[in-house]
C-alpha cells in the first residue's frame, strides 16, 4: 500500500445562518484551492462528499461547481462518524493506486435528517439521542461514581478550547457552575453537556506520497485507521460503561501505526455528550478505566488543551457531516504547528475519534507528522 | 406497518424468529441474520430484567433485557425504589409511528 498524507485542508465557520449543502461545501474547498499551489482543478481524481443531507448526486454537484472532473465522484453517509468514513474511503482509493489524489468535503445543516436515527426499534419511544447518553450516564456514575461536576468539567473544558477555535459555533465559554445549572434534559444530562447541531463544512486533499510534495511541504501523514460497526441499534450495547467499537478501531488503528495511547500528543474525540468524552479517554487507554473524570477534571484545571483543543463538539457546534473532517483538520494543524493559540507544544502524534448511533459503530485515524 | 409494528399497535410484543435455525432476531427482520433463513413471529415473554434507567421530569425511562437478549427501551410506571437487575413486567406496549413499551416493577 502507498502511503497518503494530508496535502491541504479547508473549513468553513460553524453556524446557523441560512446557506445551502452545495455552497456550505465550496465555502471549504475555496480555501484549499486559494491557499494550496500547485493545485489545479485538474489534479483532483476523486471527489467524496460526507453528509446525511437528502441531496442527491452530491459529489458530482459538488465537483462540477468546483469546475472538477474527477475520475470517482459519490457520497459517504454513517451518521456522525460520516467524515472519518470518507476519509478512509479516501485513503483507499489512494492507497490501492486507484488514485493519486482525492478531496474529501463533509458539510451538515442544523436540521440534518440523521440527528435521529428512526430505524432503531430497540429505542422504542426513546428515539432523541438524549436518552441514549443519559443510559451511558447512568451506567458509568453507577459503576464509577462519575459526577455531574465530572460531566460538567467537560463542557467548561471543551468551550473554553473553542474561544481559540475561529470556526467555533460557540463564541462564549461556560463554567462549571453555569453547566451544572443549565436546563435538565434528564437527571444526569443538561444542556450544556450536549453538542449542538449547526450548519458547518469541513474539505481535505488526500494526495499518495509520489504526488503530495508538489502540494506541501509540510504533508501529514495517516498511520492509523480503525473502523468497527457492532451494530445499528443501539441496545446492542452490552456494556454501558464502555464503548465497545471504540475500543475495537483503537485497537486496529494502534496496531496500523505501531503506537500506543503513551505516544498520543494530541486527540480529538467525539463528545456528543459530556459522558462520551469520559468513556473514550479510558477506552482509547488515555486514561485508566474509571478515571476518565478526573482526567478531565486536571486537564481543566491546568488548561492542558491535549484533549479536544479546537472545542470538540460541545464547543465547536456538531455539523455531522462534518465534524470528523474538521476534528481530522485540527489534528494537522496540531502536527504542522499551525495550531496558534491552541497548539499543544511538542506534537508528533495525533489521534481521531469519530462515532455514530450511540457508539454502534467507532473510526478511528492515527496522524504523524 | 409492518408485521412488527401491526401486533405491537394490538398490544402483543412479538419478534421475528428463524425457522431454519432458530435464533431471536431483534431487530425485526424479515430474514435470520446468522443463516438468512426465513422467520415466523413467535410472541416474546412479559417477564424482563432491568438493565439500566434514568428519569426526565417525573418520568423514568430504562433498557429492559427478554429472554436474556432482547432489549428495548420503555417507561416504567409505579417507580420504587428501582434498581438495576430487578424484574418487571411489560404492561402495555403500542405503536403509534414509534414503538411504546410500557413496564411495572414486580415485587
Amino acid at each position: 500500500m502507498r502511503k497518503v498524507g494530508v496535502a491541504a485542508t479547508g473549513l468553513a465557520e460553524f453556524t446557523k445562518n441560512e446557506i445551502s449543502i452545495e455552497s456550505l461545501m465550496l465555502s471549504a474547498i475555496k480555501p484549499i484551492f486559494n491557499n494550496t499551489p500547485n493545485l489545479s482543478q485538474d489534479d483532483v481524481e476523486v471527489v467524496l462528499t460526507s453528509t446525511n443531507a437528502n441531496n442527491k448526486y452530491l459529489a458530482n454537484i459538488i465537483s462540477e461547481l468546483s469546475g472538477i472532473s474527477p475520475k470517482v465522484a459519490h457520497s459517504v453517509e454513517s451518521l456522525c462518524n460520516s467524515g472519518t468514513n470518507c476519509i478512509v474511503s479516501a485513503y483507499a482509493y489512494i492507497s490501492s493506486g486507484l488514485a493519486d489524489t482525492a478531496l474529501v468535503i463533509g458539510a451538515e445543516k442544523t436540521n440534518s435528517p440523521g440527528l435521529v436515527l428512526e430505524w432503531d426499534k430497540s429505542r422504542g419511544q426513546y428515539k432523541h439521542p438524549i436518552y441514549w447518553s443519559s443510559m451511558f450516564t447512568s451506567a458509568h456514575m453507577r459503576k464509577f461514581g462519575t459526577t455531574l461536576e465530572d460531566l460538567a468539567h467537560v463542557g467548561a473544558k471543551n468551550h473554553r478550547n473553542a474561544l481559540d477555535n475561529p470556526y467555533a459555533y460557540f463564541e462564549r465559554s461556560y463554567s462549571v457552575e453555569e453547566i451544572m445549572q443549565s436546563k435538565s434534559l434528564t437527571e444526569n444530562v443538561r444542556l450544556l453537556d450536549c453538542s449542538m447541531p449547526c450548519n458547518g463544512s469541513a474539505a481535505i486533499l488526500l494526495a499518495a506520497e509520489n504526488v503530495i510534495k508538489k502540494f506541501c511541504e509540510q504533508p501529514v501523514w495517516i498511520t492509523g485507521i480503525g473502523q468497527k460497526a457492532i451494530s445499528a441499534g443501539f441496545t446492542k450495547n452490552d456494556d454501558l460503561t464502555s464503548m465497545k467499537s471504540t475500543i475495537i478501531s483503537a485497537s486496529d488503528a494502534y496496531k496500523m501505526s505501531r503506537t500506543t495511547a503513551d505516544d498520543i500528543d494530541v486527540a480529538e474525540l467525539h463528545d456528543a455528550f459530556s459522558i462520551c468524552e469520559i468513556i473514550e479517554l479510558e477506552d482509547l487507554g488515555l486514561a485508566p478505566k474509571g478515571e476518565g473524570g478526573s482526567l478531565v477534571k486536571k486537564l481543566y484545571e491546568t488548561q492542558d488543551r491535549k484533549i479536544n483543543p479546537r472545542g470538540g463538539l460541545i464547543g465547536a457546534g456538531h455539523p455531522l457531516g462534518a465534524t470528523g473532517v474538521a476534528q481530522t483538520i485540527e489534528v494537522c494543524q496540531q502536527l504542522q504547528g499551525k495550531a496558534e493559540k491552541r497548539q499543544v507544544d511538542g506534537v508528533k502524534v495525533g489521534l481521531v475519534h469519530n462515532m455514530s448511533a450511540a457508539a454502534t459503530s467507532s473510526t478511528i485515524l492515527i496522524l504523524e507528522s | 406497518m409492518s408485521k412488527f409494528e401491526q401486533e405491537l399497535k394490538n398490544g402483543n410484543f412479538v419478534c421475528s424468529e428463524c425457522v431454519k435455525c432458530n435464533k431471536l432476531v431483534w431487530p425485526p427482520s424479515d430474514f435470520c441474520n446468522k443463516c438468512f433463513g426465513n422467520v415466523t413471529w413467535r410472541p416474546i415473554s412479559r417477564i424482563a430484567k432491568l438493565v439500566e434507567f434514568s428519569r426526565r421530569n417525573d418520568e423514568y425511562f430504562c433498557i429492559a433485557e427478554f429472554e436474556n437478549q432482547i432489549r428495548v427501551m420503555g417507561r416504567v410506571e409505579n417507580v420504587s425504589n428501582l434498581q438495576v437487575g430487578q424484574t418487571l413486567a411489560l404492561v402495555r406496549c403500542d405503536y403509534d409511528g414509534k414503538e411504546k413499551f410500557v413496564f411495572r416493577t414486580m415485587i
